[in-house]
Formats: structure tokens, C-alpha cells, sequence
């Protein structure tokens, strides 16, 4: 390990130390909140926002796991249950997942990251934050009311006939949700077109940049999609249309089509936002460049692309047609590709680097192992003739699980405790944060691991009861739902701690590259005290000053 | 990936004025009217982007069931009244002229000229959903809307009109009649919301173009609601073949 | 079946050991590409933590060789998973000619299953062992999905069509049914037993009980009772021979003529004018029940040319005139 001479102009932001302001304290009023057109503050509301829906959903999913517990339904009665998954899944992918990294990480992080006052449409933002919560009530409106049993997927005919809940009601919750969603991303596309800093070119971006860009795109033109095939279904409940209703001459399989169009690229939109936060964490704890920066950018763009591309092969045993089968598995297979090169750049990039084992790089390398996993497997439902078995089965929810929360949330909360000190400016505990890290993955993997063998043997997906000799792995996969909702709930406790008793966060703590660094933490409400300019690439760490690279890391960084 | 951005300098560049010396109509975010401008614009595609994809949706489906029920659609844009949807066609596309007038005047500042311009376009908006309106009704009195009693008489008709009711649709038309006025409520309705979200903030503009708002160099609202007003009109020369003129041949008979 | 700890389920079907092979090379790359990756970032992150708080690596810009090696590698892995998992697919989608075709209609919440010759059954379902055995799906509500793990096959039932699949059982013994998509509230009672008979064993059981009808009898006698024949032997198209015929169309397009187009045409008369035909049928639609509907069809379908053993299903009277 070698320490390269000082380049001439050093990336070094000297905080200018307080009293200040910043966006917390300049005003305390609930009002100042309610109407702020600050990205930082608007991502602070979309935060508690998708917290609150996190841990409804979550309630849903301890039920959901405590009734698998025994093969007979002695907890729920089915109808219940069904509505548990149903809402379960619902909240977690339209109220939490799809908003948790872009909206709150993203709201807070991109404009500051292309050096930027704020996003493009400031008062839009605020918009979709409304429009966000608008849809939450419609949803829980209907959830109080009595629920809905049509599972996330909403599949017609049962959806927009045969169902007695209250689908209209959710239908419009998704649908106004939906916009949200679409402003969000159209508000990225735009900041980072438009809004970057002198210097900042496309190439230089840093990589959360690109997956957010790549994320957008997904968001603009999938979720239309989506909002009229929930119309159409709307309509059906209300009207009779006859649209899907093979009843009335529709076609109940065209929906699966405008469903998955959307639904399929809106994996993407969950995963692609943690793979850019995994770029960022990686690179600033082996304060190395991301090996091979260009290909690992584009590969984002590349599966948004692909993403639109493969919807047909959540239908392999829907009666679609043969040729139909193979071609959506052939291009299906094509979304491993910039998967997997993603995964093999990021672990050279840890080889020879300066590796520091802080808690976003334990979640940094957590999503890295269940990723890889859950891509992999993947590669069983891509496969059509192994589709065929393991589709509709527990093997699926292993697999999505992989996906969804061993990737989409640990990134999450691995950019939570990254960007944790810029948007409050207090350090976490570094012994909790690790311990609850480490809860998480273990749990995580005895919940999901066993859910992949009971899949393979037959356990269909949503069955409130099975035969009696699947217990075993369900026992499994409620107790380490157990561990995982321990290891989700310390990281409340101790980052609300934080809050009060933190140690102060520097400008730069990490002693990270990106432009958000290079600013008071918290930020001021104007994010930088001049105008930024950029000079440099991403991620080069030769830059920056040894005062910065020195001074925030007295000893080790487990002492918090 | 060529470079687009207008902002982007080359290290060493003069460094951007200020926040505080603020153009006219220059928002906080912004370092000058001209990136400003083309935020807006770019931010206006992108939501014409999803509104393709919207509209896109709904067309694919309409695609899938013109091609299963190929006979009933014909049968149901012969029951559409042609010349409405003509004369329909002809007020949208004068009210994207005045638009375009509108938008033309404010590029030139003039205010009041472009208000009035404005105010022509919601009028002629206007005039286009009272036929709208008329058209409906005179479904709706054709029996014709979608649901349980489509093409049936009404539950409440006496006997002697049931027996006089005359059916649209042959009863093995009827599933693809009532799916061809399914999408025929659904694409202009959807239109239509459109429009109705378009006129209040036509509205809005033309008064703040009235009271001096824009400038030469400031116009941006007017530009972007123009280009929804475009697509709006673009949107409906689509729907008028796809749901008027499918078949205007006479009534044959299918041989 | 007991509560051992299996990794696989039962192998009864020719499926099951070509998918368990396939099942084992997926999971051979995943653990090994799991494990590869995993044990490789855990490793590097404890090989290189940083020494000291000033240390900045030497920069590294990618290499060539390395990107072509792990996008070409992958690219071939999948490859070869494609077509591996295409090939069974395919066999999925081609059944034998020869196979017995049983009737599955699924409805909330149960399977009702109709063998050709006449017995029915519900939520189960019993298969010679080593004979081909196909299945026309359908349903009469929302979409089921007929799921046999030990076979390992499954194909939605959707209504308003028919769905096709087939199975050659291997083992004889009692293996689950599922319905494996979710179709309302007691979504997950909608379970049975696949019961897998030596042949003999499987035709003492197919005469055990009173015989129903078989389709194709009931069939026929719907196609008189209903009227059909006053049309379908003079004015109308036959019937005799239809089955997987090329059918031409007024508007020019033509069409095997196949179950589904046979239940269109009972449905949806008028959607598709044979050329040379008026469109004068009345349409059928919630006239009769799916399963009627499937009595039709096999009765339709038994009208080849020559006529099938046991000759009663023979058309009746009135050899048509020629077609066109």
C-alpha cells in the first residue's frame, strides 16, 4: 500500500464550523414542514412515510408467518390470511420498496450529488410526497374496512369479478400511488440532465447517479402501463366492461400482460437504486475506484432495457404459446448478463483496496452474497422447463425475497447508515449498527434459504394450510422471520438514539469522494456554501486531502 | 453519451452568478433562465413519454380485441355518428392552432394577445366536450352503454318495449359490441379528463399572461402547456380512425 | 406419505428425473457462484482493511480481458441453461398421439375430472402407470392452476379456453394435487390426490362404478337434444372430420381447427364464417355449461374419418353433402 503524491488541486471541504444553519434547524414550525419545498426535507417526510409502511407491512408478514407455523389454519381463518399476503404485499412493494431508495435516499442525494440546490421541480416533489400519502390512505382505507384477498398480483378474473373485498379502493390507491412514482422519476431524468454541476459530465457521474437515471426511465414509462391496467380492472368491478371477463368475451390473460409490464421492470426499480448505493459504499470504504466504472454505469441502463423485455416469463404455464415460452426465456437469460457483471466489478474492486469494515459496508457486502443468490436463482424460473415445476411455488417468493429484501432493503439500509450522518448530522453507534447487520443477514437467510427447498417439493404459494410433512421448513422460515424482525428494529432504536446522543458528523466522515460530501452535515437548505465545480472523475480518492482522508478516522471506526 | 446539459463548463470556467441576482421568473434552483427553460421543457417530454405509454397501454388492448371481434367493432363505429367525430376532429385541431398562436404571441411578449389566444383554445376545448356531452346521451339512449344491460332494453321497460326493442348487435356480436364501447368510453374518457385538466390551467396562464407575467425570455408555462395541448389533440387524431372509421362502409351486411 | 426430510420430491413422471437433473446443474452454479463471490468479498475485505487512515490504493481502471471474461462465461452458462430447460419445455408442449385424455374442469374450489370413458371423479385423479396420459383444462370461474410436484408439471386452467398438458406416470403410488394459483378463499383446499394404477388395476377401477356417460356419448346427445344436427348434417359445415382441419374463412384467413376453435365456434358462432357459410348460428354463450360445452367438443372430435372404435359415435344419418 502505497499513499499517492497530493494531486494540485485536492477535493478538500474545510466545514465551517457552527453556529449555522442548516435545513433542520432554520425553522421549526410544523407548517415549515408540511409545505417545504426542500429536497432534503421532502426526502426526511418520505421517510417516515415508507417507515410507517415498512412496519405495517412487516406486521402483515410476521401473521402471515406465524399461521405457517403449523400446517392447519388455526390462527387465521383463510380469508384473513389471504388478505394478510394480499396487503403484505401491497404495501411492501407499491408503499415501500418501489418509493424507499429513490424517494428518500434519492430525494436527499441527487441534487446534492450533481451539486445542485435543489431538484428541477421542487414544488412537484412536494406533489408526489401528497400524492404518495393520498394513495397510502385510499389503501388503508380499504385495508381497514376490510381488506382486499386478491393477492399483489391481481389477477383477473378473480380480481375484477369473483373478489368480494375491497379491490376498487386498493385499485385506487395503486393508481393515485402510481403518479407519485411517475413524478419522482420524471424529476430525476430532469435534475440529472439538466442540473449538473461544471465539470460534472455524464461520465464522471457517480454510479447511484446512473441507477437512479436507469431507475427513472423504468418509472416514466412502466407505471402508465400499470395505473390502466388497474383502470380497466376498476371499470370492470364497476361497470361490467367485460374487458378481462372471459364471461363477456374478455380476455382474463391480457392483464397478466399489462400487469407484468410494469410489474416485471418494477423489480428493477427496487434493485437498481441498491445497486447504486452498493457502487457508492464500495467505493468509498475501499476508497477505490469501481472497477470497470463505465461498463458497471451502463449495465444499469442496460437491464431498465432488457427489463421491458422479458415480462412474458411470469406466464410459462399460462397457456401462452410455445415460441412466445422460449423467446421471453431467451431474453429473460440476457438480464443475468450486466447482473452478473456488476457482481464480479464490484469484488475486484475490493481487491488491493483499502478496505474499511464500517456498517454500510457490511450491508454493501450482505446485498453483494444475496444478490448473487437470488439472481442466480433467477436463472431456475428464467429456465422454462424448470419454470414449468417451480412457478407458483415457495421457490418464487425464496427467489424474489432474495431479491427484494437481501437486495432492495439491504442496500437500503446500507445507504440509510451511509448518508445517515449528511442528513442528520450525528454518527450512528458503529456496535449495534453491526450487531443488527449481522441479525439481519442471518435471519434473513433462515427465513428465505429453507422457503427454496419447500418450494421445490411442492408447496404452492398462498396456501393458508399444507400437507403436514413441509412443517419443518416452515418452522424454520418463522424463526428466522423472528431474527429478522429483531435485527429491523434495532436500527430504529439506535438511529433514533442518534438523534439526541450521536457523536457530530463532520462534513466528510467517510472521507467519501461525492459532491454531497463537500458540505456541512446537515447541509444548509441551499446544500453548499458556493457553487461546486467538478475536476475530477468519480471516486478519485488520489484527490482528496490527506486532512480529509486523516481526520475522521481517529483509530479504528468500530469505536463509535 | 454526448453531452447535453447546457451548464455543464470545463473546469476553470467563470463561476455561475449567485443565487440572489434573480430574473424575472427565474426559480431558486435554477442558475439561469436559459437551464430553467430547458428543464421545463425536457421535464414536458418526459411527462408526454408516460402519457404515450398510458394511452399506449390502452391501445394495445384495443389492438388485441379489434383483432379478436374484428366484425363487432366494424358494427360499432358504423353506430358511432361519423360527422360528430369529424366535426370534433376540426374544433381540436383549430384549438392547437390558436394554441399555437397563443404560444407564437407570448414568444413575442405580448401578453394580452396571448390571454386571448388562450381563452379561444379552452372555448373551442369547450365546444369539443359539449359534442362530446351530446354524443354520449345519444348513446346512452342507444343502449349502447357497457354493462349488464348493453344492447338490451332497459330492466324497467314495459313489455310491448321490449318487444319493440331492435337489437344492435346479434347476440354473438354482442361481447365484442360491448368491448368495442368499453374502449370507446375508456379512450375518450380518458381524453377528455385530459382535457378537463387542461383547461383550468390554460386558464391560470392566460390571466398571468394577461397580467404581465411572461416575458421574451420567460414563457416556459405557456410553451409546456401548449405542447400538452398538442398531444392532447395528437392523442384524439389517433382515437378518431380507431373508433369512428373502422367501417364506413354502408350497411352490407357481412356478405 | 411420511415426514422424512426430503431434498427432492417423488420422481413419478418421465418429467421429474429430466427436470431434477436440470434442478441439480442449476443449483451446482448457483453455490458455486454464490460461494465463489462470497467467500471472494469476505476474504478480500479482511486481506486489505485499511492499514492506516491516510492510505489512498493505487487507482485501477478495469481490464479488458477480465470484463470479456465474465460477460462472455455467463453469456455461455446461461446459454446452455436455456436450451436445456427449452428442450423440456418442449416435450411439455408436444403430448404423444396415442395419450388417454382425461377432462379437468377447475372451479372454486375443486377439480372435476371426467375420463373418456365416462367415470368421473373429484379432486382426484387416476392414471395408468407408464401410458401417456393428456389433459384438457379449462375452468368455469377464475384461473386454476394444475399442479402434480411429483410429476413435476403444472399448466393453468383459465377460463375461456383450453389449456393442455401431459404427464407420463412412472411409479404407481399417491402423489399431492395442488392448485398452484390463487383462486379465492379456500384457494388452498383446492388439493387432491394423483393415484397412479397398474393398468389393470386402473381399467377394474375405470368399470368399478356405475358408468357415467362417456363425453363423446353425452356429447352426442346434447348435439341432438340442443339441434345442432338439424343444421350441422344439411346447411351447416359437418362435422365429420373436422377435428385438426385446415378451415378457411370468409375474410381469408385460415385456421387449424383445433379444441379451442371448436369451443369459439359453439361460443362465439359468428366470429369466424367458414367461406361459403352464412353467419347464422346462434351463439351458445351461457346457453350451457363448460362441461356441456366439453361434451360437444369430444363429440366433435370423435367424428374422424374413419370413425373411431366402437361405433356408436358415428354421425348420424345423413351423410353430408360434399363441404364446400
Amino acid at each position: 500500500m502505497t499513499t499517492d503524491p497530493i494531486p494540485a488541486q485536492p477535493i478538500d471541504f474545510d466545514p465551517v464550523e457552527s453556529p449555522r444553519d442548516n435545513y433542520l434547524n432554520v425553522n421549526y414550525r410544523i407548517k415549515s414542514w408540511l409545505l417545504t419545498v426542500d429536497h432534503k426535507r421532502i426526502a426526511i417526510l418520505y421517510l417516515l412515510g415508507i417507515t410507517f409502511f415498512f412496519v405495517i407491512g412487516g406486521i402483515f408478514a410476521l401473521m402471515i408467518r406465524l399461521e405457517l407455523l403449523t400446517p392447519r389454519g388455526d390462527l387465521l381463518k383463510a380469508d384473513t390470511y389471504n388478505k394478510m399476503f394480499t396487503m403484505h404485499g401491497i404495501v411492501m412493494v407499491f408503499f415501500f420498496l418501489i418509493p424507499s431508495i429513490p424517494a428518500v435516499i434519492g430525494n436527499f442525494i441527487v441534487p446534492m450529488m450533481v451539486g445542485a440546490r435543489d431538484l428541477a421541480f421542487p414544488r412537484l416533489n412536494l406533489a408526489s410526497w401528497y400524492i404518495y400519502i393520498l394513495g397510502g390512505v385510499f389503501t388503508m382505507i380499504a385495508m381497514v374496512s376490510g381488506g382486499v384477498d386478491t393477492g399483489w398480483t391481481f389477477y383477473t378474473p378473480y380480481s375484477s369479478v369473483y373478489s368480494n373485498t375491497h379491490v376498487a379502493l386498493t385499485a385506487i390507491g395503486i393508481f393515485v400511488t402510481g403518479f407519485s412514482s411517475i413524478l419522482t422519476g420524471l424529476n430525476f431524468i430532469v435534475t440529472i440532465h439538466k442540473m449538473r454541476a461544471p465539470g460534472l459530465t455524464w461520465f464522471r457521474m457517480p454510479l447511484f447517479l446512473w441507477s437512479i437515471y436507469a431507475t427513472s426511465l423504468i418509472m416514466v414509462l412502466g407505471t402508465p402501463v400499470v395505473a390502466i391496467a388497474i383502470v380497466l380492472v376498476g371499470l370492470e368491478r364497476l361497470f361490467n366492461i367485460g374487458v378481462f371477463n372471459p364471461a363477456l368475451g374478455g380476455d382474463p390473460i391480457l392483464f397478466q400482460h399489462l400487469f407484468w409490464f410494469y410489474s416485471h421492470p418494477a423489480v428493477y426499480i427496487m434493485v437498481l437504486p441498491s445497486m447504486g448505493v452498493v457502487s457508492e459504499i464500495i467505493a468509498t470504504f475501499t476508497r477505490r475506484r469501481i472497477f470497470g466504472y463505465k461498463i458497471v454505469a451502463l449495465s444499469s441502463l442496460a437491464i431498465a432495457l432488457i427489463g421491458f423485455f422479458v415480462w412474458g416469463h411470469h406466464m410459462f404455464v399460462s397457456g401462452q404459446s410455445l415460441y412466445a415460452g422460449m423467446i421471453f426465456s431467451f431474453l429473460s437469460f440476457f438480464v443475468a448478463i450486466p447482473s452478473a457483471i456488476k457482481v464480479f466489478n464490484w469484488t475486484a474492486t475490493l481487491y488491493k483496496g483499502s478496505i474499511l469494515l464500517a456498517t454500510p459496508m457490511y450491508y454493501a457486502m450482505g446485498f453483494i452474497g444475496l444478490f448473487t443468490m437470488g439472481g442466480l436463482t433467477g436463472l431456475f424460473l428464467a429456465s422454462l422447463g424448470m419454470d414449468v415445476h417451480v412457478t407458483d411455488t415457495y421457490f418464487i417468493v425464496a427467489h424474489f425475497h432474495y431479491i427484494m429484501v437481501g437486495g432492495a432493503i439491504m442496500g437500503y439500509l446500507g445507504g440509510i447508515h451511509y448518508w445517515w450522518p449528511k442528513i442528520t448530522g450525528r454518527m450512528y453507534a458503529e456496535v449495534p449498527a453491526k450487531i443488527a447487520a449481522f441479525l439481519i443477514f442471518i435471519g434473513f437467510n433462515l427465513t428465505f434459504f429453507p422457503q427454496f427447498l419447500v418450494g421445490y417439493l411442492g408447496m404452492p404459494r398462498r396456501y393458508h394450510e399444507y400437507p403436514p410433512e413441509f412443517q419443518v421448513y416452515n418452522v424454520m422460515s418463522t424463526a428466522g422471520a423472528s431474527i429478522l424482525a429483531v435485527g429491523y428494529v434495532i436500527p430504529l432504536v439506535y438511529l433514533l438514539w442518534s438523534l439526541k446522543y450521536g457523536r457530530r458528523a463532520t462534513a466528510n466522515p467517510w472521507g467519501a469522494t461525492t459532491l454531497e460530501w463537500q458540505t456541512p452535515s446537515p447541509p444548509p437548505t441551499e446544500n453548499f456554501l458556493e457553487p461546486p465545480v467538478v475536476t475530477h472523475e468519480a471516486y478519485d480518492f488520489s484527490a482528496l486531502s490527506p486532512e480529509v482522508l486523516a481526520g475522521h478516522f481517529p483509530g479504528s471506526a468500530s469505536k463509535a | 453519451m454526448p453531452e447535453i446539459t447546457a451548464n455543464t463548463a470545463l473546469p476553470g470556467s467563470p463561476p455561475i452568478p449567485p443565487a440572489h441576482e434573480h430574473p424575472r421568473g427565474l426559480a431558486h434552483q435554477f442558475d439561469d433562465l436559459r437551464q430553467q427553460k430547458e428543464a421545463a421543457t425536457l421535464g414536458m417530454w418526459t411527462f408526454l413519454a408516460t402519457e404515450v405509454m398510458f394511452f399506449g397501454g390502452v391501445m394495445l388492448a384495443y389492438a388485441v380485441y379489434r383483432g379478436k371481434y374484428a366484425e363487432a367493432f366494424a358494427i360499432g363505429s358504423r353506430l358511432e355518428v361519423w360527422w360528430i367525430g369529424f366535426i370534433n376532429t376540426g374544433v381540436l385541431l383549430c384549438s392547437s392552432l390558436t394554441m399555437a398562436i397563443a404560444v407564437y404571441n407570448a414568444n413575442r411578449g405580448l401578453g394580452s394577445k396571448t390571454a386571448r389566444y388562450l381563452v379561444m383554445t379552452v372555448l373551442l376545448g369547450i365546444v369539443f366536450m359539449g359534442i362530446k356531452g351530446y354524443e354520449y346521451a345519444h348513446i346512452y339512449n342507444e343502449h349502447l352503454l357497457p354493462g349488464n344491460s348493453f344492447d338490451q332494453p332497459s330492466p324497467d321497460a314495459t313489455a310491448g318495449q321490449i318487444a319493440d326493442f331492435e337489437h344492435k348487435f346479434p347476440d354473438s356480436l354482442r361481447n365484442g359490441g360491448r368491448i368495442f364501447f368499453s374502449f370507446y368510453f375508456i379512450m375518450t374518457g380518458i381524453h377528455a379528463t385530459h382535457m378537463i385538466v387542461g383547461i383550468p390551467i390554460i386558464l391560470l396562464i392566460a390571466w398571468k399572461a394577461k397580467k404581465g407575467t411572461y416575458t421574451t425570455r420567460y414563457y416556459d408555462p405557456v410553451e409546456n402547456i401548449g405542447l400538452y395541448w398538442h398531444f392532447v389533440d395528437i392523442v384524439w387524431i389517433f382515437l378518431y380512425p380507431l373508433l369512428y372509421l373502422i367501417d364506413l362502409s354502408s350497411h352490407t351486411g357481412m356478405h | 406419505m411420511d415426514q422424512r426430510f426430503q431434498l427432492l420430491p417423488d420422481q413419478a413422471s418421465t418429467f421429474a428425473p429430466r427436470v431434477d437433473l436440470l434442478y441439480l446443474f442449476l443449483w451446482s452454479v448457483t453455490a458455486f457462484f454464490t460461494l465463489l463471490i462470497f467467500l471472494l468479498i469476505v476474504y478480500l475485505g479482511l486481506r486489505y482493511r485499511r492499514r492506516s487512515a491516510t492510505e489512498v490504493p493505487t487507482p485501477m481502471h478495469g481490464g479488458t480481458a477480465l470484463e470479456i471474461a465474465w460477460t462472455v462465461i455467463p453469456l455461455i452458462i446461461v446459454m446452455v441453461i436455456f436450451f436445456w430447460g427449452a428442450k423440456i419445455y418442449f416435450t411439455f408442449y408436444s403430448p404423444p398421439a396415442d395419450a388417454i385424455e382425461i377432462h379437468v374442469i377447475g372451479k372454486q374450489w375443486m377439480w372435476k375430472i371426467q375420463h373418456p370413458e365416462g367415470r368421473r371423479e373429484i379432486n382426484e385423479l387416476h392414471v395408468p402407470v407408464g401410458k401417456a396420459v393428456k389433459l384438457v383444462l379449462s375452468s368455469q370461474d377464475v384461473i386454476h392452476s394444475f399442479y402434480v410436484p411429483a410429476f413435476r408439471v403444472k399448466q393453468d386452467a383459465v377460463p375461456g379456453r383450453y389449456t393442455v398438458m401431459w404427464f407420463k406416470a412412472t411409479r404407481v403410488g399417491e402423489y399431492h394435487l395442488f392448485c398452484a394459483e390463487y383462486c379465492g378463499t379456500e384457494h388452498s383446499r383446492m388439493v387432491g390426490k394423483v393415484i397412479v394404477m397398474e393398468p389393470d388395476a386402473y381399467q377394474a377401477w375405470l368399470v368399478g362404478s356405475p358408468a357415467d356417460q362417456s363425453p363423446v356419448v353425452a356429447g352426442e346427445k346434447l348435439f341432438k337434444t340442443l339441434g345442432c344436427v338439424a343444421c350441422h348434417a344439411v346447411q351447416a359445415p359437418t362435422m365429420a372430420g373436422l377435428y385438426m382441419s385446415q378451415q378457411k374463412f370468409t375474410d381469408g384467413s385460415t385456421v387449424v381447427a383445433d379444441d379451442n376453435y371448436l369451443r369459439e365456434s359453439i361460443l362465439d358462432s359468428t366470429a369466424k364464417i367458414v367461406e361459403g357459410y352464412q353467419p347464422v348460428m346462434p351463439s351458445y354463450r351461457n346457453q350451457i355449461s363448460e362441461e356441456q360445452v366439453m361434451q360437444l367438443v369430444s363429440y366433435i372430435k370423435s367424428l374422424k374419418n374413419p370413425p373411431r372404435e366402437g361405433g356408436s359415435t358415428q354421425f348420424p344419418a345423413a351423410p353430408a353433402p360434399s363441404q364446400r
